[in-house]
């Protein structure tokens, strides 16, 4: 009795711990945040490898590279680009490395998205300028369409739907939610948007 | 122990509590409906209340204000929910708690619009009140929150409108617009011939009104006013067709959080447990230790509001 009782105890104490190692891997606890950084070489042999120096010295994490060898930059450069992975504060200096070592950094700081949001927006979607309003979407919010559907079944003037998958930075879906309703508002659509279930 | 029971409100959910009540130990005193009342110390028979309604349209010879006066250790208040002031429902719990009655409760209005009102009455009354049956119907939603503990419980969401879900998952399931499926709910009877506070939302908010009051503060008093509501009447088919080529669909969903109270269409994913069809009804709970808890059931219906009615009668005893 004792032993089997014990057993119990110990398997519990096992699931308690892989659920708690479970909350961890999911958690993440990273700040890290994934940076696209462009920049234009000279095609040199040992050109690239200077390049990417900086990046690691400086505490980034290299996770692609995309070297367009055989395209050229309008100034005949190869275009190559990088993504990185560091706390959001260390970005800076690893551009700022890369410009002190002559490096031609053409953009930075266009962050890749971490999180996408799907949502629908309903109404006379069609005669209310479709393309103004995914445009004053992106324009006015930190979101990138990444996907539009749209249904129409009624032609122009009936109610429509359209599906939007909209990538944004993490943490930043209340912000985008909010842009949405507004223009939303204007245009008097309607907006589905997605339950977020996240415990407070 | 056996109570006495004068139920106000003769329609299917007072009918119900009429005719289960014998099942659950317990003896009917009084019956009112609008115009009438029925008044028996020794208790009503429900076959001969019910045909006298049925043929005359009343439940007795009594007045209403009859059923109010009666001995009674309990007061069932299933009249229609109304907004506002809430009347004539909260002037019935009012009687009663001031004679120092219990009061339990099938009207959403007194619980959502004038909970301070009431939870005032009730600290000055040796009566208590109780309202599971305001709350999705079957389902013990509130007695769940009794045991559980408020404070352990951060969030509550889910379908509380069968009606609301019942249009919507037909919707999605045979690509047919709003008025089609709606006048298909009628004839079914799952939707009412005004279908204005099941679609638009009001009767999910109030709910959820009442389940982010039990929730919260007493401090942080919630009524419909401060709901954030909007109902499924602009969703049109091909809303539900594009979240559909997405694994998703669109469900009437409340929420009583932190933020408040707000109902309206949303996105979940098609096979999310908050995503059920037909009339059904379910709440997922967001617990501070345990993950989410879900209570799945039916939401309305006589027999099925009349016991969430007659289980709270059963904790009074």
């Amino acid at each position: 009795m004792v032993d089997a009782g014990d057993a119990e105890t110990e398997a519990a104490t096992t699931d308690d711990a892989e659920t708690e190692a479970d909350g961890e891997r999911t958690d993440g606890g990273e700040r890290s945040q994934t940076h696209t950084i462009r920049l234009e070489l000279v095609d040199k042999p040992g050109e690239l490898l200077s390049a990417l120096h900086p990046i690691a010295e400086n505490g980034g994490n290299l996770l692609s590279i995309f070297h367009e060898r055989g395209n050229l930059t309008p100034r005949g450069h190869i275009p190559v680009e990088v993504d990185v992975e560091c706390p959001p504060e260390r970005f800076e200096t690893i551009v700022d490395a890369l410009r002190a070592e002559g490096v031609n950094v053409i953009q930075a700081g266009a962050e890749r998205y971490g999180e996408e949001l799907t949502l629908l927006l309903v109404g006379d979607i069609v005669d209310t300028d479709l393309s103004d309003t995914l445009q004053r979407i992106e324009s006015s919010t930190d979101a990138a369409l990444a996907d539009l559907s749209l249904s129409a079944p009624e032609g122009r003037g009936g109610a429509s739907s359209a599906r939007l998958r909209l990538a944004t930075r993490t943490g930043r879906s209340d912000e985008v939610f909010e842009h949405v309703r507004q223009v939303a508002d204007e245009k008097d659509l309607n907006v589905v948007e997605p339950l977020v279930e996240v415990a407070e | 122990m056996s109570l006495r029971l004068a139920v106000i409100g003769a329609g299917a959910v007072g009918r119900s509590v009429v005719e289960l009540a014998p099942e659950y130990g317990h003896t009917v005193t009084a019956l009112a409906d609008s115009r009438s009342a029925a008044v028996d110390p020794d208790g009503l028979d429900a076959a001969t209340v019910f045909d006298r309604k049925d043929a005359e349209g009343a439940v007795g010879a009594a007045d209403p204000e009859d059923a109010l006066a009666a001995e009674y250790d309990v007061l069932v208040e299933a009249t229609p929910t109304t907004l506002g002031d809430a009347e004539p429902g909260f002037s019935h719990v009012q009687a009663a708690l001031e004679h120092d009655r219990h009061a339990v409760l099938a009207n959403k209005g007194p619980v959502a619009e004038r909970y301070a009102d009431l939870m005032a009455l009730e600290a000055e009354s040796a009566g208590t009140v109780q309202f599971e049956a305001a709350v999705g119907g079957a389902i013990p939603i509130l007695s769940t929150i009794g045991d559980f503990g408020p404070e352990q419980i951060t969030a509550a969401r889910g379908v509380l409108n069968g009606t609301a879900n019942f249009v919507l998952s037909r919707m999605a399931a045979e690509g047919l617009g709003y008025e089609h499926v709606l006048a298909e709910a009628q004839d079914l009877g799952v939707a009412e011939a005004d279908p204005a506070f099941d679609v638009e939302g009001t009767d999910a908010a109030l709910k959820f009104v009442i389940l982010a009051n039990v929730l919260g503060d007493e401090d942080q008093i919630y009524s419909l006013a401060d709901a954030d509501v909007e109902g499924i009447r602009s969703i049109p088919a091909s809303a539900l067709d594009l979240a559909a080529e997405d694994g998703r669909t669109i469900r009437l969903i409340g929420e009583a959080t932190a933020d408040g109270v707000r109902v309206g269409p949303r996105l979940v994913p098609q096979h999310d447990a908050l995503a059920v069809t037909g009339t059904r009804n379910i709440v997922q709970f967001e617990t501070v230790n345990a993950g989410q808890l879900h209570l799945s059931g039916r939401g309305a219906g006589g027999p099925e509001t009349a016991t969430a009615i007659l289980s709270d009668v059963g904790r009074l005893e």
